[in-house]
């Protein structure tokens, strides 16, 4: 009795041979790049069309060259490593499967855009969580603790579900056109990070967020592009969070 | 080489990591060394809930609880532990309540909750109502909200900072028993530019998580390589009750991505390729709320025996169709969309493959309920916790159950937490680092990169993909002596061509290459003492069937294990098992 499977047991996987090209970049050289040079590099894998772009770049990094470099972790599209951009569009390398792409022509694969690149897909993700860590990312209260849970009702716990499930793989910052060109922008993560805690029933420190939003960095850089929202691997709304946060300043309710 | 001095330094920043730093940092100067990027630790992929008796629900209490923990681990589990767990776990909930995490609620506005494989009303009547959760992203939520407090409370993270090596002021084997030995720091390589530094501490919390790599079929990260046992390990220190890993039953069919018990909480059901809901036959009461064990088992017979269902027979399948599609959109979001996207299955009209996925160490460096870390049964390194997976305080036993491993890093996270810090203002100075800390693992790094076009041949992808199919082969439901003896024969194989392994990345920075080698070394030597205390283990219990000893045998083997590796192999230890409460009974739900 075995519990390897070779491939997803739905269903018969059609094998194909995909072509990678990558965007490198490597801060020590090589022979044939200078430091920091950035340059394009093909490879071809075998692969099923079922496999994660993920799985692709794997066998470019374990078979073929080891100092491919790219950070990943679980592998399924929670933990919001492996943002990076796949033809054209960011995407998490662990949720983008071949099929899904068009596997007769070279799949595209850079880093995310408007960080500072570190090594290939590696990008310094230092000034994303920067801009997070500026908007106050934690529950403000007043008053003593209750002794029991705080009350929510179940609608007002809806309220700000949506933007809960960020991961904060910078998809959907990194595919702002204000944020590639504005170097101040907060950019669309931070503001779906204050939006979590604005529309919380139990939070007491909503406008000291919108105040840190109404700033010259804020919300009303947004031009209201969509690319963030289409970015993320979440489904989040992102336009709609950015939307209310803009409408709360302007009404001055929340 | 750069020289770091505090109080306490944490090496993981997971539910446990981040918990212990949440105390720690308000007492005592604190850091925070991780390989990752916190926000990307595996505590964020658990899904179904935190168990604690709230009561908000239904009837409930602590008792209950307890004695579900001990059961549930097949008695294995030492009781002291699992009363500090059952009982705090309720303020654990309420104190994550209050730092902001959005549990789900009931109508009037509490937490709510929701059923879970053996949480039982009054000793196992019926299952109860007993995890907290948040939807089944829970430990999502769990990460984010402690990662939001510790930017509150401006915790000192060093991320990307892989450590490697931990330092004692003398080896914990050579001392005698009762003999003082403590720790002096940590020694870590900086991936982003491969610089090494050393980290003097007056404690040191391990909260690196667990090692599921060392199995192919896995719900775990490419990250979990049991790096913190390994390190504990080959600084001298013991390894508890490694041969017990829990098997998930519900991981996607041939990629092993978790699907959350809770959708059997919220009333799925598995099925054979009959249709028929098999687990009636093997837990009558509480059917697929059954312990994972057990559940992991009947899956897998199901299959052996031929019921199994899809073109090459090789899973069973998990039924939700009979739920509301706005059910499972509110309380399964996450799971249901993991098998539209990895498997193109519609879970609102088609029942899902599924198949055991290798998912928790029930076992891992022994501590005290203090968190303090064991050298041999009795004596404590003085300034050393571990806490979470990487730790067996131990509370799972044989077999954890699922909802008490967000629990488990919440209250021994911050019992580790509050520890170290007392500790590390409680002594003037940590022992002095030994000269050759740094030389040690530069020596290490160097030599890894030294295979740079040399004479190294093996590839880290191969050596590891070799161990992860033993293990599946062999050491994963079902194992017996002649499987485990192809295991361990085929590791100490690996083991001796690792010592020709080549790195292929020529550089010091973000050298991932560099690594998954060191990874690799930490795999190798957890799947060894995995082998030989299942080798060992001539019963079955919890997690750890053998179909040669099919019976748990009380007489014999209800004791830890505990594992040490010497230049000889790793040899093995007897821990007596705490009982206070439950006698061992026969484990029937």
């Amino acid at each position: 009795m075995t519990a390897v499977a070779e491939s997803p047991a739905v269903g018969e996987v059609t094998a194909l041979t995909v072509t990678l090209k990558i965007l490198r970049t490597n801060p020590e050289g090589t022979a044939d790049h200078a430091a920091g040079e950035s340059y394009w590099e093909e490879f071809q894998v075998e692969a099923h069309a079922t496999d994660r772009v993920l799985d692709a770049l794997h066998k470019v990094k374990w078979d073929q060259d080891g100092s491919l470099s790219f950070r990943r972790s679980c592998a399924h599209g929670v933990c919001g490593s492996d943002a990076m951009r796949i033809n054209g569009r960011n995407r998490l390398a662990c949720k983008t499967l071949l099929k899904d792409l068009n596997p007769a022509r070279p799949i595209t694969v850079e880093p995310i855009k408007g960080l500072p690149v570190e090594k290939d897909l590696i990008v310094d993700m230092e000034p994303f969580f920067a801009s997070y860590r500026e908007i106050m990312p934690f529950l403000m209260t007043t008053g003593a603790a209750p002794t029991r849970e705080r009350l929510q009702s179940p609608e007002d716990r809806a309220r700000f579900d949506d933007t809960t499930k960020c991961i904060m793989c910078a998809a959907c910052t990194s595919s702002c056109p204000v944020f590639w060109t504005d170097g101040q922008y907060f950019g669309p993560q931070a503001i779906v990070g204050a939006h979590r805690f604005i529309f919380d029933s139990r939070d007491e420190g909503q406008w000291d967020r919108l105040e840190i939003l109404n700033d010259k960095a804020g919300v009303w850089k947004c031009r209201t592009a969509f690319n963030c929202t289409e970015a993320c691997p979440r489904g989040i709304e992102v336009t709609k969070a950015i939307s209310e946060v803009k409408r709360a300043l302007t009404s001055g309710e929340v | 080489m750069t020289h770091h001095e505090y109080d306490v330094v944490i090496v993981g920043a997971g539910g446990a990591g981040m918990r212990a730093a949440l105390e720690s940092s308000q007492r005592a100067r604190t850091a925070v060394l991780t390989k990752l990027y916190p926000t990307r630790s595996h505590t964020g992929a658990a899904q179904g809930g935190m168990a604690a008796a709230l009561a908000n629900v239904e009837d409930d209490n602590a008792e209950w609880h307890v004695f579900d923990t001990v059961k549930g681990g097949d008695y294995l589990v030492d009781q002291d532990a699992a009363e500090i767990l059952c009982h705090e776990a309720i303020d654990a909930v309420l104190d994550l309540e209050k730092m902001g995490l959005p549990f789900n609620r009931t109508p009037e506005g509490k937490v709510d909750q929701r059923r879970f494989g053996g949480h039982t009303r009054n000793h196992g009547e019926a299952a109860v109502r007993r995890s907290c959760y948040s939807a089944d992203r829970t430990g999502h939520m769990i990460l984010q909200t402690l990662y939001q407090q510790c930017i509150k409370q401006e915790v000192e993270f060093f991320n990307e900072y892989y450590v490697l090596d931990l330092i004692l002021d003398q080896d914990p084997q050579a001392a005698a028993e009762g003999e003082d030995v403590a720790v002096a720091g940590v020694v870590a390589l900086e991936l982003s530019t491969g610089e090494i530094h050393t980290f003097r501490a007056k404690a040191v919390i391990f909260a690196t998580g667990g090692a599921g790599k060392i199995f192919k079929t896995t719900s775990n990260a490419h990250t979990l390589t049991g790096d913190g046992m390994g390190i504990a390990l080959n600084a001298g220190l013991p390894l508890e009750d490694m041969e017990f890993f829990q098997f998930h039953p519900t991981g996607l069919a041939g990629l092993g991505i978790l699907l959350s018990e809770a959708a059997r909480g919220e009333g799925g059901i598995l099925r054979n390729s009959e249709g028929e809901r098999f687990m009636e036959r093997y837990a009558p009461t509480i059917k697929d709320l059954a312990p994972r064990d057990m559940v992991a088992r009947a899956m897998a017979n199901e299959v052996r025996e031929g019921r199994g269902a899809g073109p090459h027979q090789d899973y069973v399948l998990l039924d939700l169709t009979h739920l509301e599609p706005a059910h499972i959109d509110e309380k399964l979001p996450d799971i249901t969309e993991f098998a539209r996207t990895y498997l193109g299955v519609e879970p609102y009209t088609e029942p899902v493959p599924v198949y055991p996925t290798a998912h928790y160490a029930m076992g891992g460096i022994p501590t005290t309920v203090q968190g303090e870390v064991l050298r041999n049964n009795t004596d404590t390194v003085k300034g050393l916790y571990a806490a979470g997976e990487c730790a067996c305080v131990s509370v799972h036993g044989a077999n954890r159950l699922g909802t008490n491993s967000l629990l488990d890093i919440n209250v021994f996270g911050r019992r580790a937490g509050i520890a170290a810090a007392e500790y590390a203002t409680s002594v003037d100075s940590a022992p002095v680092l030994r000269d050759d800390a740094a030389a040690r693992l530069e020596g290490i790094v160097t030599r890894l990169l030294a295979t740079v076009g040399g004479a190294g041949t093996e590839r880290v992808a191969d050596v590891r993909k070799a161990l992860q199919e033993t293990m599946d082969r062999n050491v994963q439901v079902f194992r017996d002596a002649a499987s485990l003896e192809e295991a361990a024969g085929v590791i100490a194989e690996l083991k001796e061509r690792y010592q020709d392994i080549a790195i292929h990345d020529r550089g010091r920075r973000f050298n991932t290459d560099l690594l998954e080698a060191i990874e690799l070394g930490f795999l190798l030597e957890i799947a060894e003492v995995v082998t030989a205390g299942a080798l060992a283990r001539q019963e079955s219990r919890g997690g750890h069937y053998r179909e040669d000893f099919p019976t748990r045998d009380d007489e014999a083997f209800m004791h830890h294990t505990m594992a040490y590796a010497t230049a000889d192999g790793v040899r093995l230890d007897k821990k007596p098992v705490v009982i206070t409460k439950y006698q061992p009974m026969e484990r029937k739900y």
